[in-house]
């Protein structure tokens, strides 16, 4: 459950790291690659190596997404309907995948914001990207 | 038996050796407890928990942060051997303290964010990679002898 502070916090949290949504996005997918070899899997299509062009664009791409779900969490099933479509149907990227890459992000958070990324805002974010994973596997079955 | 490479060692003995325990330990505990609620159920006797601000500055999960971190010297000391090395750690874990053991991986997982935001952009994905599995092998072994 978020309170409406929570709610605050993750959405100025994700406004100001819209600009650099590629960076973001990116290393928390390598992250996630280098710890968890098993979640490159799904990326045998694609050039994932550090920095590349598909790593940087999918990177921003599902930060973006991230980045739009925050802008009004209460309706988070609404906003991700397309999203949860393709993943259910399409990716069928299992979920516990959406669990580490969750994870990677926090991490990467932490990296970026430093002593700004209180427990506070950690929790919070925890709960957002929890929130998140489950509506995205919501289709699966 | 846990293999380590050259490299796996050194990310692993060299955040430890520049780890500031009073500071990593306090941050790690307070965070646990504040980021996964439920954890505060093992911490009655440790005076206010009531919000963030109250565990942040409670002395005494502070100093059992620290007590907690320098329980992690005996797996840099022992990484051949993590299991054999927590084996009495475990039993206590289990039998005197209570603690549920899947409560361990979150409290790795809240030192792994704290050590991330000291070491900013020096936490690589490879540093990240052997630093969880360092904390995952003593998840691990902690979590053995119960039963």
């Amino acid at each position: 459950m978020l309170s409406e502070k929570e709610k605050r916090l993750i959405k100025d949290i994700w406004d100001r790291l819209t600009p650099v949504a590629e960076d973001i996005g990116s290393d928390a997918l390598n992250r996630m690659f280098v710890t968890h070899p098993g979640s490159k899997t799904y990326f045998s299509h694609l050039d994932i190596s550090p920095r590349s062009p598909h790593l940087l664009s999918h990177g921003k791409k599902i930060v973006l997404a991230i980045v739009e779900g925050a802008k009004d969490i209460s309706q988070l099933t609404a906003t991700l309907a397309p999203l949860q479509t393709l993943h259910a149907y399409i990716f069928r990227i299992d979920p516990s995948n959406f669990k580490l890459f969750s994870h990677c992000v926090l991490v990467t958070l932490a990296c970026f914001l430093g002593e700004d990324f209180t427990p506070v805002a950690h929790a919070a974010m925890d709960k957002f990207l929890s929130a998140f994973a489950a509506v995205l596997a919501e289709k699966y079955r | 038996m846990v293999e380590w490479s050259e490299q796996e060692r050194s990310i692993i003995t060299g955040i430890f050796a520049n780890l500031d325990y009073e500071e990593i330990g306090a941050k790690a505990l307070c965070r646990c407890l504040i980021v996964y609620p439920w954890t505060q159920r093992y911490f009655g006797s440790f005076g206010n928990l009531y919000n963030a601000d109250a565990i942040k500055t409670n002395p005494n999960i502070a100093a059992h942060g620290v007590k907690i971190l320098h329980g992690l010297d005996r797996a840099v000391k022992n990484m051949d051997n993590i299991k054999a090395a927590y084996a009495e750690l475990s039993v206590l874990h289990s039998e005197k303290l209570h603690v549920d053991p899947d409560n361990f991986k979150l409290l790795a997982d809240c030192l792994t964010i704290v050590v991330a935001a000291k070491l900013g952009s020096s936490f690589t994905a490879d540093t990240q990679a052997a630093w969880q599995k360092f904390l995952a092998v003593v998840v691990s072994a902690l979590g053995r002898q119960y039963h």
